[in-house]
């Protein structure tokens, strides 16, 4: 009896440790330890065959993946993407927002057909637009056709390839900013708009003057939520193109994902991921560093 | 007063009607362009490939079931819907029991440094565990297991529901843990008795988002999986090579794939725009 209550009085003493203790350790297990495994491996030379060690090269990975056409190919394609998504997606979002952002039968009905994208599997998702995409039968080209413009080859076309996959990510992920930048709508003060408005100013004036600049907070997490997302996609990629034609579509994800799982090249794959997390951590710090600067503005 | 706004208070009827038609047309323009590949999977699932093939888009056409038969006798997707859900389940689980503990640790103790730290995971992309996560998983001989595929799913599932369940502990106030403390209850009883059942709506919240994630993610399955465990994404995805390219069938497994998480999210759309919009989704 005393000791079980010593024991319970122990637990009390230190919940703090013990209700937080099991994510430490998934973290510790799960995430810091396979991190210091791929930094070790990146200074290795390794063939996954089983018959040979790794073996110690230093930095030569680095340095072999910085003078590779490849690499710098697959880090342009990460970029175009994610920013010309992103860009892409704030901008349309945040117009569909402003036309939303009044009372209208249905309101609820399009709100929940705007969820449907979001939580729609990635993989069946690019399945769909392979069939859209088809050059003789997809609906893209007859979508074209019927606007009397010319037929595209879409994804099997290097030009036109990086585009298309671009088309999807914005289909499936503009829905996403809408909502975010409507529930900051709702949470705007409307005396300033008011006033501005009494005192003669056009909508448009008042929207470009007043609700943007409000807005700013609001768009800058949403860009920094795409962001951190775009620059993941794989299974997109992956399940369409895998990085074709010709590399055209080949990014970071990919390439990094060839290296390791086609090519059995762990070293040159884990000296990618940790170029590929310098790259990450420097975008996410950016946006963070401007969020904390937009912040003292307002 | 000025006249202009008075103008823009007093629009005609006619402008106000004319501004409303503008409206409905957008609105309508802006519904089919998001619900088209969706409603464009469905009717190509009901399509014999001559249909699809044809170059006019055939709109009256009377359904057929033959690629739902495809799908479940001759590729039998019976045996990944049944392992994409027990990893959904064990990963969402897993996550639960130790993503709540840690969220009311974050919010009640204030462990900055472990919220940061959480914060931060989710801004890792997932390829960067594929490499040191299969050589350890290979060398415990844990490739191809539900343990090793729950597990890496928690990757998104863990700081996710961690992140959408500090705000609910914050906002219990704290004179109610106090009166709980005073009767005698321990910190474990308090979070397992009153904070537990007070952050339902947000447990709910994270759990869908959580079941869904896990059933929606490749990245991880297409490393860590095997013969046994093939969940559904990678089993459509090996589809794709099978099938040369029989269009209707393939609709009908991307069908398959997305109707559970559709019908979900329609019935608890609420929850699920709210989780949403809180974060991040990718792995």
């Amino acid at each position: 009896m005393g000791t079980e209550l010593k024991f319970s009085g122990w637990i009390d003493k230190h919940a703090r440790y013990i209700l937080s203790l099991p994510a430490v350790i998934f973290v510790l297990l799960m995430i810091v330890f396979p991190l210091a495994y791929t930094a070790w491996l990146s200074l290795h030379k390794w063939n996954f065959s089983g018959v040979t060690a790794p073996r110690w090269v230093g930095f030569r990975n680095f340095a072999e993946l910085l003078s590779d056409h490849r690499f710098w190919n697959a880090t342009w394609n990460t970029v175009m993407f994610s920013f010309g998504v992103v860009t892409a997606q704030l901008i349309l979002g945040t117009a569909l927002a402003v036309l939303l952002n009044r009372r209208f039968r249905f309101k609820n009905g399009v709100k929940t057909l705007f969820m449907l994208p979001m939580v729609s599997t990635p993989v069946a998702i690019a399945l769909v637009w392979l069939l859209i995409f088809e050059p003789t039968i997809g609906l893209a080209n007859q979508l074209l056709n019927a606007l009397g413009l010319p037929d595209q080859r879409w994804l099997s076309s290097g030009k036109t390839a990086m585009f298309s996959l671009m088309i999807v990510d914005i289909w499936q992920w503009t829905p996403m900013v809408t909502l975010i930048v409507l529930a900051g709508l709702t949470t705007l003060p409307s005396e300033p708009l008011e006033s501005a408005l009494v005192d003669g100013a056009t909508r448009w004036q008042v929207f470009w003057t007043i609700t943007i600049p409000l807005l700013v907070p609001t768009l800058i997490v949403a860009f920094l939520l795409r962001m951190i997302d775009a620059l993941k996609t794989f299974d997109l990629i992956y399940t369409t193109t895998q990085g074709g034609p010709a590399m055209a579509t080949e990014t970071l994800n990919i390439y990094g994902y060839l290296l390791g799982f086609q090519y059995f090249n762990f070293g040159m794959a884990s000296a990618l991921i940790l170029l590929f997390l310098a790259l990450v951590t420097i975008i996410s710090l950016t946006f963070v560093w401007i969020r904390n600067k937009a912040g003292v503005d307002h | 007063m000025s006249s202009v706004a008075t103008e823009y208070v007093g629009r005609s009827k006619a402008q106000k009607r004319i501004s409303s038609v503008l409206f409905y047309v957008c609105l309508l323009a802006v519904l089919f362009a998001v619900s088209i590949p969706l409603i464009w999977m469905f009717l190509a699932s009901f399509q014999t490939q001559a249909q699809i093939m044809s170059k006019e888009i055939t709109l009256r056409f009377t359904p057929t079931f033959a690629n739902y038969e495809t799908v479940f006798e001759r590729y039998d997707f019976v045996k990944p819907i049944i392992n994409s859900f027990i990893v959904a389940s064990l990963s969402t689980g897993f996550a639960l029991l130790l993503g709540l503990p840690a969220a009311y640790a974050i919010s009640r103790y204030r462990q900055q440094l472990l919220g940061m730290i959480i914060l931060v995971v989710r801004f890792i992309p997932g390829i960067t565990f594929l490499v040191p996560w299969y050589l350890l998983f290979s060398s415990m001989r844990l490739i191809d297991t539900y343990l090793a595929l729950a597990l890496s799913h928690m990757l998104i599932n863990l700081p996710f529901i961690i992140w959408v369940m500090i705000p609910y502990y914050d906002s219990v106030p704290r004179e109610l843990e106090e009166a709980a403390r005073v009767d005698g209850s321990s910190v474990i009883g308090l979070f397992l008795r009153i904070m537990v059942p007070l952050s339902m709506p947000g447990i709910v919240t994270a759990s869908l988002l959580s079941l869904i994630f896990s059933w929606n993610n490749l990245i991880f399955s297409i490393v860590l999986a095997g013969v046994k465990t093939q969940t559904l994404p990678l089993a459509i995805l090996r589809f794709v090579s099978y099938a040369n390219i029989d269009w209707g069938a393939l609709m009908a497994a991307a069908v398959v794939i997305t109707i559970p998480i559709l019908i979900i999210s329609l019935v608890t759309q609420r929850f699920i725009i709210q989780g949403l919009t809180a974060g991040a989704v990718k792995g």
